[in-house]
């Protein structure tokens, strides 16, 4: 009991103090929705008319601070390293005892309609995929969610089809190739604006008119490598994670 | 801040809750997916659309997918 009665005064008294704390905190923040940052401001008011890209956001993202979007490229490009490097080929008994390695889980049958459902999601979200990715420097979105969007439709795969399809549908060895020449294809870009003007990743296509597609210089043709990347990436990680559904034990 | 932008910021905290309460994780990644919808809806009211599209694909269908997979491999009995 009175050990009890103690914890309970601790938490309390932890609580109340903690509560306090934040209660300074909050107090203290600025205004919502107040912003003090003269590199924000200025960058929303100049990139347009020196970059020709209407969706700031992708200008910073592939321009500005091109280099700072290559580094990240390279984390996404590491981890899915990682996780293929986690999930390598080990045999389970299943297989040891020459058995089929691609066999699902007997999971519930599904209806022909959720089935073919998987698929169909398959084109429209490539397409809309493609169109954010095209668009990046004149709409929302860019590589990155283009590619999200991509992988997310070869997900849905999975939900009428199991990992056999998703497997058949992109073969390995083309995934991981696109995935590097989408990686490799954003540092060669900034090497050969290197080449030409002497700094890396500098902008040194013609900028185009501003709302054309084929405008704001390197903008889209990094887009485009980052959108490969990513999809491809994704495309690997999703594989190799249902791969682990499969079964590993031998049913009688 | 607008009252879209209000709501939307306490369908963050209830679908946060939500997901923080929920025990049973198949439930919870139900949840979890309009959790994200919440917070997606969040970005988009305030003026972040790039945000959320990515949140969208990432928050509602790779993410639950992945833990799904963690779920089955972790909790089906070997047949």
């Amino acid at each position: 009991m009175k050990h009890g009665a103690a914890r309970w005064i601790v938490t309390i008294a932890a609580a109340l103090a903690a509560g306090a704390f934040m209660l300074y905190g909050v107090a203290g923040l600025a205004p919502f929705g107040s912003y003090h940052g003269a590199y924000g401001d200025l960058i929303v008011r100049v990139a347009v008319a020196q970059r020709h890209a209407l969706n700031v956001a992708t200008a910073i993202n592939f321009d500005y601070r091109g280099f700072d979007t290559l580094i990240e490229e390279f984390i996404l490009f590491t981890a899915v390293a990682g996780v293929t490097l986690l999930f390598r080929e080990q045999l389970g008994p299943h297989e040891r005892h020459g058995g089929d390695p691609d066999v699902d889980y007997e999971l519930a049958p599904e209806s022909d309609g959720i089935g073919w459902m998987g698929f169909a999601f398959v084109p429209l979200g490539a397409l809309f995929a493609i169109y954010i990715a095209i668009h990046g420097h004149l709409t929302p979105g860019g590589g990155f969610q283009a590619g999200a969007i991509a992988a997310s439709a070869y997900a849905l795969v999975y939900f009428g089809q199991h990992y056999r399809a998703m497997k058949a549908l992109v073969p390995h060895a083309f995934a991981d190739a696109l995935e590097s020449i989408g990686g490799g294809g954003y540092g060669l870009i900034g090497v050969a604006a290197a080449l030409v003007s002497g700094v890396f990743l500098t902008n040194v296509l013609p900028l185009g008119k501003t709302g054309d597609i084929l405008s704001a210089g390197t903008i889209p043709a990094i887009n485009a490598c980052v959108f490969v990347e990513v999809t491809f990436g994704f495309v690997t990680c999703l594989e190799l994670f249902v791969k682990q559904t499969r079964k590993t034990e031998k049913s009688e | 801040m607008t009252l879209a932008g209000a709501l939307a910021l306490l369908a963050i905290a209830v679908c946060g809750t939500g997901v923080a309460l929920t025990r049973d994780p198949l439930r919870q990644l139900v949840v979890f997916g309009a959790f994200g919808i919440a917070l997606t809806l969040a970005f988009f009211i305030f003026r972040a659309p790039d945000v959320a599209l990515s949140e969208l694909a990432v928050g509602t269908v790779l993410v639950p997918l992945v833990t799904l997979v963690a779920i089955v491999k972790t909790t089906r009995k070997q047949g």
